[in-house]
């Protein structure tokens, strides 16, 4: 049987992966990179958020793209599980709903790589019915 | 949820969003006792009273996004389910504690899921709180401690894809060893 991987390992891997962090340019000023945010609450959680952002990760990381991929609460938009918040260095936020592995493939083929704006965006002055209520 | 592993994903939500430093997950399985114990231990701002009791309500939730919280009431229902129970030890800026029990050959006990995936997503998700992970099947022991991890890589982010998929395939690797059925 093969040997079970230990922190040793991961300790001869370093060199590795410090040398490829050093290759890109903006790994210390998280500003100019690409930041992705997975709505993981319940509500993402049971919509399968965890597989879409296992995807990014692994996808962003294949196609060398400088990107921080990181875990949020629930923005209110459980309808719309799972949700992404993708913010492009230099423009504004923006939510998309209902990504699942093959839309968010798309995201970032068209939006982070292509700039282009795809269908499925949760507009910033969307309001519940909830709220509409109480106004 | 479909397996155990969303449940610990969620419930540490709770725990990260209580400001907690370290969050110690254990699971315990025993063949003997037929049982599957799961605690997530936290040493967020904990809860009073009033507030453990609202807990298991799905219709109590402290966020102001949205009007339910299911995260407890859906892994007390499983629990439930399987002819266990769900436990809320809290008490205020001290920390929470959450134990679900399951009896292990139960039908309706979920299966634990994608533990390696999860467990790795919730320490490079989280880069700022410690993670103390115990498998237990009967005499055999699967410990992952993030402080350890951050030590073994002197400076490298533990954020790095390359450093999640590793320690996806170390989580895995030795849960197989000790004969864990995911």
């Amino acid at each position: 049987m093969a040997k079970v991987k230990t922190l040793d390992d991961l300790k001869k891997m370093r060199a590795d992966l410090q040398s490829k962090i050093t290759l890109r340019e903006n790994s210390d000023r998280p500003e100019k990179m690409v930041q992705i945010k997975v709505s993981m609450a319940t509500c993402g959680i049971a919509s399968g958020a965890k597989e879409t952002m296992n995807y990014l990760i692994e996808e962003l990381d294949n196609r060398a793209i400088d990107a921080v991929v990181t875990q949020t609460g629930c923005m209110g938009y459980c309808h719309s599980e799972p949700t992404i918040e993708v913010h492009l260095p230099g423009n504004d936020p923006v939510v998309y709903g209902n990504v699942d592995v093959k839309k968010a493939g798309e995201v970032i083929t068209k939006h982070i790589v292509g700039g282009e704006l795809l269908d499925g965006i949760i507009p910033t002055n969307y309001t519940t019915p909830d709220e509409d209520n109480q106004k | 949820m479909r397996d155990i592993s969303m449940h610990i994903l969620d419930i540490i939500g709770n725990s990260v969003r209580a400001g907690a430093s370290l969050v110690e997950v254990s699971i315990e399985e025993k063949s003997a006792e037929d049982q599957l114990i799961l605690v997530v231990k936290d040493d967020g701002c904990g809860m009073d009273e009033e507030t453990v009791k609202n807990a298991l309500d799905p219709f109590f939730t402290s966020r102001k996004t949205r009007k339910v919280g299911l995260g407890i009431p859906l892994l007390q229902q499983n629990a439930e389910m399987s002819e266990g129970n769900l436990k809320i030890i809290s008490e205020l800026d001290k920390g929470t504690t959450i134990t679900a029990t399951f009896v292990r050959s139960h039908i309706d006990r979920p299966p634990l899921g994608d533990l390696s995936g999860t467990i790795s997503l919730m320490v490079s998700g989280n880069p700022t709180v410690e993670f103390l992970y115990i498998h237990q099947l009967n005499d055999e022991e699967f410990k992952f401690d993030s402080r350890e991890v951050k030590d073994a890589l002197d400076g490298v982010p533990i954020t790095e894809p390359g450093v999640i998929n590793f320690l996806k395939q170390m989580i895995g690797e030795n849960l197989t060893e000790i004969g864990v059925e995911l």
